[in-house]
């Protein structure tokens, strides 16, 4: 099962190194881990995905908050929270088909950032379902390259 | 105007630390020469990992931290052993080290190490000072962390320009504001109130207590709790001294290598109350089977603790010493006779039996003659391996401490814990026990204990193996002795002086216990070497 932990940290230099290897050291397993300052500059806020049991999610909580620059952790639940990831997409496209990847780029609600003579640079914002969804349509045309950011996730207020 | 290396020293002061361990070099030079200007006694250790080992035994002894000092490089990464080692019993340490100048940092200019990346994972926090300025706060911070909470070891690395550069004046915060860091010490009334419940109907209760109850500084509520439920205690390694081991009340310590007697009655209790323990896998082999037939109780000041390594039916995140008697004023309760007669009645069976070779000392009863003529405060340093578990199940402590590397199990601890003990407490007997297995990994401190004139008494089980993993290659290895021989063992009589320290060899009980008698009267260091015959089990 996967989780999404947002926790808040103190925003100093080592900080990501002492939750990295705390991942590290406890044999946990990360899907992503993005990290960014929040509206207050002296605070970070680092959205994590991982993979694991609910033990797993609680030891994880637990073991976070040991961590000395480590303010506040919360494991969001299913519908608590909408969750976004960016990512970058070149993939191949002469000019043949162009506008096959248009469509699909306009389907999906993608935008293109970069197109040369063989390829086309897709940005997509979405979530992780959609996005896979985005490279099972491009995947027949050849993916050259793929950069997420990871994902990041924010409460809900509506419907809490 | 004032520098790095000044205000650091003046850190210190403010902490009233009188004692450290530390050993130099180039880059810690500015602290060390400051230092040498004050009152602080500065102990040179032979080696790194003794500073670290001997500032854990200071520690433990005076129940405050412990500082170490090391310089760059290969010096602090000497000291990542003896960091471990205080990380996994929870003894707090500040230990400091000097770094290279902070404008060549990540060039690997000569003795540079990652220290703080080294050490991230078996610190409780480290800091790299960057700025002479944050000096005060980041020690004010690193005290605060290592004694509150769960204790443990604060690593702060200072480069060396960060200690020469001056700033305008010296300030040490009163108080220290850590957003992250407030460690809940109270106990939840409702748990308390649940977990009183749950004491009053179980019919076979059992309290697991580990290092947690001494550190806390909650002996004495602890002995106002047990006296008054009558609820039988074991103990973990960390937790012996705890209660007087004759006591009977006390079934002993638990464990893969602990009483029988222990082990069979938390399988057979309907309740574990676990205090101040952390359930490692020596302690508690196989927690499902317990929880199979027994509710949990487990109170632990660091709540990752709880639930980590057994399930527990009902958590208190709290210090010992503030949940006790919360949980005793709930509870009314009175152990019933049939349990306590069921447990005295274990103990009694399961006495363990020495075995007795002829030439031979036979070290479980040397070690129970022994600790019956130390004075009742003495402080026992056992080291790691057969000694360890020889000292754990047979040392008859009444009011002293057990002192000894639990959960790293470091070979080595003995001997410099000693040192650290015998400089907080210099009117208690302490003595460290090691084989010679172990002793060989820190005879060198020999010299610090000479140099210092330190009254530490020394026992070496010299069995010419390393005895834990030989009856290991016993059991698993179908005899196979693959590397566990100490083919050559030195005359440690004559090596001991060598340093000016008087020493003698045993070959029976009585001529160990004759010498032990001698040596315990002078108050002058002694090592005294015990032939154990290989083949002497740890069980």
């Amino acid at each position: 099962m996967k989780y999404t932990l947002s926790v808040l940290v103190e925003n100093h230099a080592g900080v990501l190194s002492k939750v990295s290897s705390l991942f590290a050291r406890r044999a946990f397993n990360i899907d992503s881990l993005a990290v960014g300052i929040t509206e207050d500059p002296n605070i970070s806020r680092m959205t994590i995905v991982a993979d694991g049991d609910e033990y797993v999610i609680e030891q994880l909580e637990k073991q976070l908050n040991k961590v000395i620059p480590v303010i506040k952790v919360r494991t969001y639940r299913e519908g608590e929270y909408i969750s976004r990831e960016l990512s970058l997409i070149k993939v191949n496209c002469p000019a043949k088909q162009r506008l096959d990847i248009m469509k699909i780029s306009e389907l999906m609600g993608a935008s293109i950032v970069d197109v040369s003579v063989n390829t086309m640079t897709l940005q997509f914002a979405d979530t992780l379902e959609r996005f896979e969804t985005l490279c099972d349509l491009l995947k027949p045309y050849g993916i050259r390259e793929i950069v997420r950011t990871g994902t990041v996730a924010i409460e809900k207020e509506s419907r809490k | 105007m004032i520098s790095g290396a000044e205000i650091m020293v003046r850190c210190l002061q403010e902490e009233n630390v009188s004692v450290l361990f530390g050993y130099p070099g180039a880059v810690i030079c500015p602290f060390f020469d400051y230092l040498y200007k004050t009152d602080i006694k500065a102990v040179l250790v032979r080696q790194e990992q003794n500073a670290a080992h001997s500032a854990s035994g200071y520690a433990r002894a005076k129940s405050t931290v412990g500082v170490c000092v090391a310089t760059s490089g290969p010096g602090a990464l000497n000291m990542i052993t003896g960091i471990a080692t205080a990380y996994m019993d929870s003894i707090p340490l500040v230990c400091i080290t000097g770094q290279v100048r902070s404008d060549v940092l990540g060039r690997d200019v000569f003795q540079e190490a990652d220290i703080t990346g080294a050490c991230e994972s078996f610190v409780k926090h480290s800091y790299l000072v960057k700025n002479t300025a944050d000096l005060p706060r980041v020690f004010k911070e690193a005290f605060h962390i290592a004694s509150t909470g769960r204790p443990g070891p604060v690593l702060i690395d200072v480069p060396v320009d960060v200690q020469t550069a001056e700033i305008e004046e010296f300030v040490y915060p009163e108080r220290v504001n850590i957003i992250g860091y407030k460690p809940s010490v109270s106990g939840h009334p409702m748990q308390i109130k649940r977990a009183a419940e749950m004491i009053r109907s179980s019919k076979r209760p059992v309290i697991c207590a580990g290092g947690g109850v001494l550190s806390s500084g909650a002996k004495p509520r602890f002995r106002e709790f047990i006296e008054k439920t009558g609820i039988p205690v074991v103990s973990t390694m960390m937790g012996i001294g705890i209660m007087p081991s004759d006591d009977p009340q006390y079934v002993g310590m638990l464990g893969s290598h602990g009483r029988k007697a222990a082990n069979v009655t938390v399988h057979n209790a309907d309740l574990v109350i676990l205090c101040g323990a952390r359930v490692g896998d020596r302690a508690v082999a196989s927690p499902d089977q317990v929880v199979e037939h027994a509710n949990v109780i487990h109170i632990d000041i660091d709540p990752a603790e709880i639930g980590k390594n057994m399930k527990t039916s009902i958590p208190i995140v709290g210090d010992m010493k503030n949940v006790l008697p919360k949980l005793l004023a709930e509870v009314e309760y009175h152990t019933p006779q049939e349990w306590k007669e069921q447990v005295a009645q274990w103990k009694a069976e399961y006495e363990p039996k020495p075995q007795f070779f002829d030439g031979y000392v036979e070290p479980k009863t040397f070690i129970a003659a022994l600790s019956g003529m130390v004075r009742s405060k003495a402080i026992m340093c056992a080291d790691v391996g057969q000694n360890q578990i020889w000292c754990a199940n047979n040392c008859r402590l009444r009011d002293g401490r057990f002192f000894t590397s639990g959960g790293m199990g470091t070979m080595g601890y003995s001997v410099p814990a000693a040192v650290g003990a015998k400089l907080a407490r210099p009117t208690r007997d302490v003595i460290a026990v090691c084989g010679d297995g172990s002793f060989q990994m820190s005879l060198n401190e020999l010299a610090t204990i000479a140099t210092e004139n330190l009254n530490v008494k020394i026992i070496v089980m010299r069995n010419t193996v390393l005895g834990m993993v030989h009856e290991l290659q016993d059991v698993l290895y179908e005899s196979r002795y693959a590397i566990t021989e100490l083919s050559t063992v030195p005359d440690f009589v004559m090596l001991a002086k060598s340093y000016g320290i008087d020493s003698a060899i045993a070959s029976s009980n009585e001529e160990a216990e004759r010498i032990a008698k001698d040596m315990l009267r002078s108050d002058k260091p002694f090592v005294l070497v015990c032939n154990v015959h290989p083949n002497t089990s740890s069980r």
